[in-house]
Order: structure tokens, then C-alpha cells, then sequence
């Protein structure tokens, strides 16, 4: 009959509006700027740099092999090369970055840049609220900003960082045992050398008697 | 309280020099109607976006001030300090006129309407023709604001305006019309004196009443355009119909005069149909008549925001069916039982003779105008 479909509408809607003050399940607003839904781990956006330690420069992953400057489709990415070398996490001398800039205006958050490093240095952030009150302000974002501990990547991917985590605590171990595998061959050989000069200085004694 | 405020308005006149009198006497009987009511219609665009908001599952405006009750203030200062835009082709003078006039006949609806005893601001013999020979004038001038504004955006909207006000007009009188019969009079303030006593002597609680005012409601909510009917602004499909091409103060009194024109049907709604400042049970009469009159007001206006909450909107064909087919056929019954009524008695014989007569009418015309639409689910080839 006419009439019906419109008295049980309104009956929805009535439900609706009551619940809204009694039951949270009819209000599932959250108001953002004070309350905030958890980020969840799989969320991406912006590019940042991953480094070890407490100082960022000294611990930057980055070693500015240019890989996710070539990759990167729209070219966000700038990077220049530092003369000065330092060591990486394993202790050998690697290249570092003198500038690392990303335009996060030009940036589509592909993460083709974080596919493609072999080092770990660069990975997705989850930071959001990147407004400005100047529209030229904050898009060309540098190494120092770019630069994020990797306790803040453990917070915000735990489960990714933690395999990266254990991938380069036994990359650290194998170099290391390669290292002492290394330093014992050497004192071998020093040893060696050692005993031979011993040797020969022994010989050269007894060659030279009284003179 | 009634008798306070026209106390306070003899005072004041007795002050004022001879010649002075007549323009001083309405100025006090328009400038309360004005400032009340445009007052309700910034509470009520409030109250309207938090009631909608409940209804669809959020929270509402609410950072303006507590519970976002400054959000009026908030919207008038940004109409107010918009630009004007007037497009380069549009019919100046008609384009600038046409916001100002829509404003006047609503104002004037207001003017017939008694808020209290002796409380109405001025007792038109024939007040009912008067209110609507006014509101008919609105839509010349909604059509004057679509044609002026050479867009053809407004021009639809301003098209769809008429073809609806004009059809509503029909069965918003017929139901009215009924009324008239009954009290024996198109004086407001008569037919209000007619339903004196408790609620079971209001209109509503007659078997025609009670038609007639679901009626009368159905068609002043499409007189005033507003939702399910505002198919004249439809923003989906014609942007905003006859209020395109406005912006800035000019949309903002397109707001208000819509507003204002439900407002003075909801007022005209109770004055015929629900005893209009009457308290409901006689005990309840010390209470000052014209919050009996507002808290009505009151009522019907949060039933218009519920329906707007709850109904989508119609098409042309089915608007104009529901008009044509349902409403007119359905209103001219209504006077067929108000006449029965009257010479059945009034009392238990009438009852018996009007409810069949009206609830089979009811059905039949309902059956028939949902005949052949068929109610199944909507499939979709694609977004499935």
C-alpha cells in the first residue's frame, strides 16, 4: 500500500538518530584533529631515510649508489656524491650522499625507490599531515629532514623491519667472523713472516760469526 | 502574555505623536514577526544539519562555538563577505530584483497568521485568500531569477519550479478549502476560534481533518520546495536550479525566503489543522498561547527535517502523479466527507460514514498509482 515503504523509513531514520546518542554503534565518527585511529602497518606514503644509531649523518644507510634516483619514474629523487667516505654498518668504507633532496610534489608514493635499494636506507613513511600555510613551502625536503631512525621504522613497520633487522644483525656477524677469519689468517702470516725473519736474522748470525 | 505585549504596544503608541500612530503601530506588529523569524531560521538551519547529521550516522556541525551553535553566525559572515558574481549575459535588473522580491511575499504570509489571541498582525476578513494569492507570486519570481540568469541550469530548475508550485497549489487549497467550509470562514483568526477547547475539537481529529492536513503537509512541503520535492534545485542533476548563477547575499535571501515560505505553511498548517495557538486540554490554558503556537511549530518543523532525513527525492513523472493522480483526486474526496461530516452530525454516524469513505479511497488511489512499478531490487551490470 502507499505509504508503507515511507512510515518504515522513517522508522530507520528514527533508529538511526536515537542510537546515535545511546549506542556507538550508530555514531562511528571519529573526530580527527583530537582523536586519531591508529595508522595501520601497511599504510604508505612519502619516502624517508633509514639510519642506525643516534647521529643521522653518521648513521644514514644511504650509501648514494643513485639506483632509486635512476629508478624513479617521475625523478623526484637528487642526489649528488660525497668525496669523503665513511664506514657502513659492517665496518667497510662506503660512499655517503653530500645531497639527497626529494619533491614530494612531483613524489606519486610508488615505492619503486624502496623496491630497489640493496642497502635498506630508504623506505615508506606513514606521515600524513603535511599541510603548509605557504604553497611553496615544504615540498623540496633534504637529507636532514628525510632522515628517520630506525626505531621510528620499527614503530611505524614492525614486521618489515624486524626481517631487515635480522638480515643485517647476520650480515654483521658474517662479516665479522669473516673479519677475525681474516685477522687470523693475517697474524698467521704475520707469525709466520715473523718466525722466517727470526729465522733468517738467526742465520745471518750464524753466517757472520766474530766480526 | 499576549495581553502584555499588546499592553506594551498601546504604551508606546500613546507616547507617540497623532500622525506618527499608524506607521509606528504596524512597524511594532511587523518588526517581532521578522526578527523572530528569521531568528527560528538560523536556529533551524542549525538544528537541521545536526538532526540530518544523527540520521546519517555522524556528528554534525560542531566546531563553531558549543555544539556548533555559532554555525549560522558563521555561515551569514561568509554570505555577507562573498563576491557578488552577476554573469555578463544575465538580465541585470530582473537577475538583482528577483532575490529581493522572493523575500516580500514570504514576509507578507506572516502577516495573517494569529501567534495569539488577538496576538495576529493584522485580521484580514479574507485572510486564507490573502496568504495565498501571496505565495502564489513566488513563482513568477523563482522563474523571474531562473530566465534572468541565462544559464540552463537555472532555467530547468526554474521550469521544473513552476510546473511543481503550480501543481501543489491545487491540492494545498483543495485541502484547505475544506476548512474553509467547516468554519464557515476565510478569516484565520476565525477558523482558529472554531477549534477551541481541547485537541479532539482541532481539525486534525476529524476523519477530513486529518486527511486534509497530511495533505496539506505533503503539498506545502512541495510548495516550499523542499525535500523529497526540491527537485527544483536538485543539486545531482541541475546544480541549484533557479539559484545558480547567485552567490554571496543575493543565495543567502534565496535561503531564507525558502525557509521563510515552509515556515509560514507550517504556521498556516497549524492555524487550520491543529488548533493553532489553542493548548491541547483546557487545564493546560494558563500557559501563554503563543508557546503553544511555537511549540507546534516547533514540532512540525523537526517532522519536515525527519522527512528530509529520510526520503531521496522524486522524478518529474512521479512528482507530477503524485499531484495529478493522487493528491488533487484524493483532496476533492476529502471536501466529498467534510461535507458528509456536516450533515451526518459530527458525531459517531459521521465517523462511521467518513472513515470508510476516505481509508478506501485511500487504498484505491494509492493501488492505482503504483500500478505497474514493479519494486525489486536494483542489479548493476558493472559496479558489482
Amino acid at each position: 500500500m502507499l505509504g508503507t515503504g515511507i512510515i518504515k523509513g522513517m522508522a530507520q531514520t528514527a533508529k538511526n538518530f536515537v542510537g546515535s546518542y545511546s549506542d556507538p554503534k550508530y555514531l562511528t565518527t571519529v573526530e580527527y584533529p583530537e582523536q586519531r585511529v591508529p595508522t595501520k602497518e601497511n599504510n604508505r606514503n612519502f619516502p624517508f631515510l633509514v639510519f642506525d644509531g643516534e647521529e643521522a649523518m653518521v648513521g644514514l644507510r644511504c650509501v648514494a649508489c643513485q639506483i632509486c634516483e635512476k629508478e624513479c619514474p617521475p625523478q623526484c629523487i637528487y642526489i649528488e656524491k660525497d668525496k669523503n667516505k665513511k664506514p657502513d654498518f659492517v665496518g667497510k668504507d662506503q660512499f655517503q650522499p653530500a645531497v639527497f633532496d626529494i619533491d614530494i610534489s612531483v613524489c606519486m608514493s610508488c615505492q619503486i625507490c624502496v623496491e630497489v635499494c640493496p642497502f635498506d636506507a630508504i623506505k615508506m613513511d606513514t606521515e600524513f599531515e603535511l599541510s603548509q600555510t605557504n604553497r611553496f613551502d615544504g615540498l623540496l625536503i633534504n637529507k636532514h629532514q628525510l632522515a628517520k631512525s630506525n626505531d621510528y621504522y620499527r614503530g611505524i613497520h614492525p614486521t618489515e623491519a624486524a626481517e631487515i633487522d635480522a638480515a643485517r644483525a647476520a650480515d654483521v656477524k658474517k662479516a665479522a667472523a669473516k673479519a677475525a677469519a681474516k685477522a687470523k689468517a693475517e697474524a698467521e702470516k704475520k707469525a709466520k713472516a715473523a718466525a722466517e725473519a727470526a729465522a733468517k736474522t738467526e742465520a745471518d748470525a750464524a753466517d757472520t760469526p766474530e766480526s | 502574555m499576549e495581553a502584555l505585549l499588546i499592553a506594551i504596544k498601546a504604551r508606546i503608541l500613546e507616547l507617540a505623536p497623532e500622525f506618527l500612530q499608524f506607521p509606528l503601530g504596524h512597524l511594532l506588529s511587523i518588526t517581532p514577526v521578522i526578527s523572530v523569524f528569521a531568528g527560528i531560521f538560523a536556529l533551524t538551519t542549525w538544528i537541521e544539519r545536526k538532526g540530518l547529521g544523527r540520521i546519517q550516522n555522524r556528528l554534525g556541525p560542531n566546531r563553531v562555538g558549543p555544539v556548533g551553535i555559532l554555525q549560522p553566525v558563521a555561515d551569514g559572515l561568509k554570505m555577507i563577505f562573498k563576491e557578488d558574481v552577476v554573469p555578463r549575459s544575465a538580465d541585470k535588473i530582473v537577475h538583482f530584483l528577483a532575490p529581493i522580491l522572493l523575500v516580500i511575499p514570504t514576509m507578507l504570509a506572516f502577516s495573517v497568521i494569529p501567534y495569539g489571541n488577538r496576538l495576529v498582525p493584522i485580521d484580514l476578513d479574507a485572510g486564507i485568500l490573502f496568504f495565498f494569492a501571496i505565495g502564489g507570486s513566488a513563482e513568477l519570481i523563482v522563474f523571474m531569477a531562473g530566465w534572468s540568469s541565462r544559464n540552463k541550469y537555472a532555467m530547468l530548475g526554474a521550469m521544473r519550479a513552476i510546473a511543481q508550485m503550480i501543481s501543489y497549489e491545487v491540492p494545498l487549497i483543495l485541502s484547505s478549502i475544506v476548512v474553509i467550509m467547516m468554519a464557515g470562514s476565510l478569516s484565520l483568526v476565525d477558523i482558529v476560534a472554531v477549534q477551541t477547547g481541547g485537541f479532539w475539537n482541532w481539525h486534525v481529529a476529524t476523519p477530513w481533518g486529518f486527511v486534509g492536513f497530511l495533505l496539506f503537509l505533503t503539498a506545502a512541503l512541495a510548495e516550499s520546495n523542499r525535500s523529497p520535492f526540491d527537485i527544483p534545485e536538485a543539486e545531482s542533476e541541475i546544480i541549484a536550479g533557479h539559484m545558480t548563477e547567485y552567490s554571496g547575499f543575493k543565495y543567502a535571501l534565496f535561503f531564507l525566503a525558502e525557509y521563510l515560505g515552509l515556515f509560514a505553511m507550517t504556521g498556516l498548517a497549524i492555524t487550520l489543522f491543529l488548533g493553532g495557538f489553542h493548548a491541547p486540554f483546557p487545564f493546560l490554558n494558563w500557559v501563554p498561547a503563543p508557546l503553544w503556537f511555537f511549540g507546534k511549530f516547533a514540532i512540525l518543523v523537526a517532522l519536515f527535517i525527519w522527512i528530509r532525513g529520510t526520503l531521496p527525492r522524486l522524478r518529474m513523472d512521479q512528482l507530477m502523479g503524485l499531484a495529478w493522480k493522487f493528491m488533487i483526486p484524493m483532496s476533492l474526496i476529502t471536501f466529498a466527507a467534510g461535507a458528509t461530516w456536516h450533515y451526518a452530525g459530527k458525531g459517531l454516524l459521521a465517523w462511521i460514514l467518513c472513515t470508510p469513505m476516505l481509508l478506501g479511497s485511500y487504498v484505491y488511489l494509492g493501488t492505482a498509482l503504483t500500478k505497474g512499478q514493479k519494486v525489486s531490487k536494483r542489479v548493476y551490470r558493472f559496479a558489482d
